[in-house]
């Protein structure tokens, strides 16, 4: 399974955790991520994942984006991540993700992101 | 059935600092050497709380753990509402060796995490005769900033809940759920604009490089120690530091973060007790 497959399976993770969807119940937002070279567009209603658009999607607006280089993705995903792997902000600080656009609500709810971002940790590591 | 107590006792001590008075409230347990213990930035004393009831450290050591100003259950001064909260070097090192001299403690051990252990390096620089030894977590001369603290305190955005938010990934991986979230709750917890004004000190007010070359062990022995999962201080960071400091001791703490003491008390344990041994036996 690729990256990208990994976090194309952000629908089924999601709603296995309801104690996840309720903390993001305020939370309303299109945002996107990129998995390495493929972007995912994300639509997020009430803290649950409405839509997930695989790959490029013309002139298709969004709030704010996260980016990862696959190593980034593929590290911090890893059961238990290596120091310096293992949040989003130690990949941002280290320079292989970034967070771009209007980062309110990312900062709003920003608990319930990095733990959105990490439920592919839950499937098995890739081989 | 006789009630279940932890054995800490907690009170409060007046005392002015710089001339402005406060009412500081402090837990302390055991007897001995006296140990003085600061929490990090956004937080309070409760994250010494495992210390000051372990036995193993308070048959040798009076612990004292302080909430500085601002936080915990420490108000802030008087006509606090007419001002912005920042703390400086010069208003930490202040309150420590205020209180140490308000408690009359005779040479006491100081051990501060984060920002409190980036204060006891300058104790190691400004005032090292005064203390017994000096214990640092998670220090180093200084730190790359890796978010910007503008969003800690607006109206738009949750305080307590971004603070604990953002420091979530410090804690390691390793660390028992129920440790990671008692930690988080403390951030959650502290007052509005606080974080923020002791990160004031931190980024700004309290860079310590080419100062650390200046302490000089033999007057105050200094101890590093940092986690491995903490990437605001890193071991690295720590490590450059103390390659400047001759007779430093420093070590590099597996499976634990920026919260040692909080976050996974057992594996800190492992870490802290052959250091308060060995400030015993000296």
């Amino acid at each position: 399974m690729s990256l990208a497959d990994r976090f194309a399976r952000l629908p089924h993770l999601l709603a296995d955790d309801p104690d996840l969807v309720r903390r993001g119940r305020w939370l309303n937002v299109e945002c996107r991520v990129d998995i390495g070279a493929e972007p995912f567009h994300l639509v997020l209603k009430e803290g649950a994942l409405v839509s997930l658009d695989r790959g490029p999607r013309l002139m298709r607006s969004t709030v704010f984006t996260v980016r990862g280089t696959d190593a980034a993705w593929g590290k911090y995903w890893e059961k238990v991540p290596a120091p310096g792997w293992h949040d989003l902000f130690a990949l941002t600080k280290r320079g292989v993700a970034s967070f771009d656009g209007d980062l309110r609500p990312l900062l709003q709810n920003l608990q319930y992101f990095k733990d959105l971002l990490a439920l592919p940790r839950r499937l098995p590591e890739v081989g | 059935m006789a009630p279940v107590l932890d054995p800490m006792v907690g009170r409060y001590v007046r005392l002015e600092i710089d001339g402005v008075p406060h009412r500081i409230y402090f837990e302390e347990a055991g007897s001995g050497i006296p140990l003085v213990c600061l929490h990090t930035a956004g937080a309070d004393n409760r994250q010494f709380r495992h210390l000051l009831a372990d036995p193993e450290v308070t048959k040798h050591f009076r612990v004292l753990a302080f909430d500085m100003p601002w936080h915990g259950k420490s108000t802030p001064p008087d006509g606090w509402e007419r001002t912005e909260y920042r703390l400086t070097t010069a208003s930490y090192t202040a309150a420590i060796r205020t209180f140490c001299s308000a408690m009359e403690l005779d040479r006491p051990v100081v051990m501060g995490c984060s920002i409190g252990g980036r204060i006891v390096l300058n104790l190691a620089i400004a005032h090292a005769a005064e203390f017994r030894a000096l214990v640092a977590l998670e220090a180093a001369d200084f730190q790359q900033p890796w978010y910007d603290t503008a969003w800690l305190h607006r109206p738009d955005v949750h305080g307590g809940e971004v603070c604990a938010a953002l420091i979530s990934g410090l804690v390691a991986p390793q660390a028992p759920p129920v440790s990671r979230h008692e930690t988080l709750w403390m951030y959650m917890q502290g007052g509005p604009g606080v974080f923020k004004g002791d990160l004031y000190f931190y980024r700004v007010d309290g860079d310590l490089r080419e100062k650390v070359k200046t302490i000089d062990t033999k007057v105050c022995p200094l101890y590093l120690l940092t986690g491995e999962y903490d990437f605001s201080c890193t071991a690295d960071d720590t490590q450059r530091t103390a390659a400047q400091i001759p007779g430093v001791h420093v070590q590099v703490m597996k499976e634990l973060g920026h919260f040692p003491m909080s976050e996974n008390p057992a594996k800190f344990r492992e870490y802290i007790l052959p250091v308060l041994e060995k400030i015993a036996a000296a």
